[in-house]
């Protein structure tokens, strides 16, 4: 179980489960947490959260599946959402997207080979003025250009050591 | 922006949020303290007399809002900031806090004072960690100077306030979706009634206004209310605006503008007209849901009322143009796919007409279409407005209700040829 969450923050949502009256409102902290250190939520993350708070897995796993953010399936070590909403749209966000993949050589909804980059579509950011945009964990990138995405995942891919 | 009366963005420097001592300097908490001495019904009336309309994209008005609030009733209850500002097109929260993120928890601290309510969340969608962080901060040091806590500034009231982080998806921004996701319930809307003033976040009465919508509050308090109106350009109008200007202009910044200006004058002056010299085709002024306006509509004030006047909405204020080269159809397309792909599922209308919508416009725009088609569009668009259970279908119909009413032509262009003619 310790490699789904470090034992300090499962002491920390068991104490706070304790004093709340509704602990099911930490369901989403908590899969935000598992999924922080174990990079997604498997089953076990599900099982492991609803322990915590007392809820039953079937409980966190209709929010699991609910929200975007939160990945129910293995993933690269670096997720990219880019923007398919139509300011994004109107910037040429389309291009943008067919260069990722095509420079990845994956699809929307896969990993690369070696396991560093995942790609997902998403809805706007509320990047709008920087039209094209992405975000890669919680940064957003903006007022993107092939080349530019190219810089940024060079670096993405240093930082992850691949 | 030099020539407009700057009240939200005052303090508003590239890369760098004001925080605590300069939110001081600046007049901060002046609102608060003059909220304080007033009775809370008092504060109520006034943010009604201001005319404060909510930012969010509705723009109920607030002061009415706040006064349908049992804020008599013994017992908890909750005041929430929506701030999942998720609508395409709309940045302006995200911009608000990470300038001057104190401005929200002095507004939710008056707001609180007038509803007599407890306990407060600031709602934040998952891409804005660093205005979470912002607001973190912001309410540690209101804490630490007792603007926040068991007794405020000594008055006998206790407001604490919390920051909720989210996991995206577009329906949180619909308030009753809203409190089921704060709950840790899946996040569909709710039926109303009853409405959250009656029974809302943990069955308590619940509060819920736009982040921008609080962040007014202290100036009405410290300006005063006619100064307050003063601010708009038009008798209809109130305050100034948040304008977050996108799509195909010279110059997509967020800008703060007294309500009322055209939407010429910000399309001109602002954006700096459209990109490259083209001309401008149309907008949407309020976001992805809200009807495209063409030129002939370029001399409207932009507040609630000579918006819906010209057949659409004030939204959020976010204004995407797009120039003479767009397709109207794709771009149409992009947001039917994005409202349809956002539908929590709960209603058919919304879930499986959605769909419906989006197959009809591929087809056309992918120059399979027919006038049968486009008969069953408008039949859509008539099937799905108001027979949803949230406003989300009735949003996406906005968009695609204009461009059956003002492109049609282009519409029936695409059937004719048999392709897009834009492509």
């Amino acid at each position: 179980m310790n490699d789904l969450l470090p034992q300090n923050r499962i002491d920390e949502f068991r104490a706070k489960a304790a004093t709340i009256e509704h602990p099911r409102e930490l369901i989403v902290d908590a899969l935000r947490a598992v999924q922080s250190h174990y990079g997604w939520v498997p089953d076990a993350g599900v099982d492991l959260v609803a322990e915590l708070l007392g809820v039953l897995p079937v409980e966190v796993e209709e929010i699991a599946t609910f929200y975007d953010k939160i990945y129910r399936r293995p993933v690269g070590k670096r997720v990219i959402h880019i923007c398919d909403s139509i300011c994004c749209w109107a910037a040429g966000g389309e291009e943008l997207a067919t260069h990722l993949q095509r420079t990845l050589g994956i699809g929307f909804g896969e990993t690369t080979a070696d396991g560093v980059f995942t790609l997902l579509p998403t809805c706007c950011l509320g990047a709008c003025g920087e039209a094209p945009a992405m975000m890669v964990g919680l940064t957003t990138y903006g007022s993107l250009t092939a080349a530019k995405v190219d810089t940024i995942l060079a670096q993405l891919r240093t930082e992850t050591g691949a | 922006m030099s020539g407009y009366p700057q009240v939200l963005f005052k303090n508003r420097h590239p890369g760098v949020a004001a925080f605590l001592a300069e939110y001081e300097a600046s007049g901060g908490y002046q609102g608060l303290r003059a909220a304080l001495k007033m009775t809370p019904q008092k504060v109520r009336e006034a943010v009604k007399a201001a005319n404060l309309r909510g930012r969010g994209g509705a723009g109920f008005p607030t002061g009415l809002k706040w006064s349908f609030f049992p804020a008599d009733q013994p017992g908890e209850k909750y005041l929430l900031a929506n701030g999942d500002e998720m609508e395409p097109g709309t940045y302006k929260d995200h911009q608000l806090l990470l300038a001057d993120p104190h401005q929200l928890v002095e507004g939710m601290a008056i707001a609180a004072y007038a509803m007599q309510i407890p306990h407060g969340y600031v709602f934040l969608r998952y891409a804005y960690e660093q205005c979470a962080q912002n607001v973190e901060r912001a309410i540690a040091e209101a804490e630490a100077k007792g603007y926040l806590g068991p007794d405020i500034l000594g008055a006998g009231f206790g407001f604490e306030l919390h920051v909720h982080r989210s996991a995206g998806r577009y329906i949180l921004g619909e308030e009753t979706a809203l409190i089921n996701g704060l709950e840790g319930r899946r996040p569909n809307p709710r039926s109303k009634p009853p409405f959250p003033a009656q029974s809302g976040l943990f069955g308590k009465p619940t509060n819920v206004n736009n982040v921008e919508t609080f962040a007014n509050v202290p100036h009405i308090f410290t300006g005063g209310t006619e100064w307050y109106r003063s601010l708009a350009r038009t008798a209809e109008g109130a305050g100034t605006l948040l304008v977050g200007l996108s799509g195909h202009l010279s110059r997509t910044e967020c800008f703060e503008l007294p309500m009322g200006i055209s939407l010429r004058e910000v399309i001109e002056q602002c954006g700096n007209g459209v990109r490259g010299g083209r001309a401008f085709k149309a907008c949407l002024p309020g976001g992805a849901s809200t009807p495209f306006l063409t030129a002939a509509q370029l001399d409207t004030p932009l507040d609630h009322v000579h918006m819906e006047q010209a057949g659409s909405r004030l939204g959020t204020a976010g204004i995407t143009v797009f120039d003479e080269t767009t397709c109207m159809v794709a771009a149409t397309l992009n947001l039917a796919r994005f409202f349809a792909r956002e539908s929590c599922g709960w209603c058919t209308p919304c879930r499986d007409g959605l769909q419906v919508v989006v197959w009809l416009l591929e087809e056309i725009e992918g120059g399979r279409g027919s006038f049968e088609l486009l008969a069953m569009l408008r039949d859509q668009v008539k099937n799905i407005s108001g027979r949803s259970f949230c406003a989300l279908a009735e949003g996406a119909m906005g968009p695609v209700g204009s461009l059956l009413t003002r492109f049609g032509d282009e519409l029936e262009d695409h059937i004719k040829r048999g392709r897009c003619p834009m492509r």
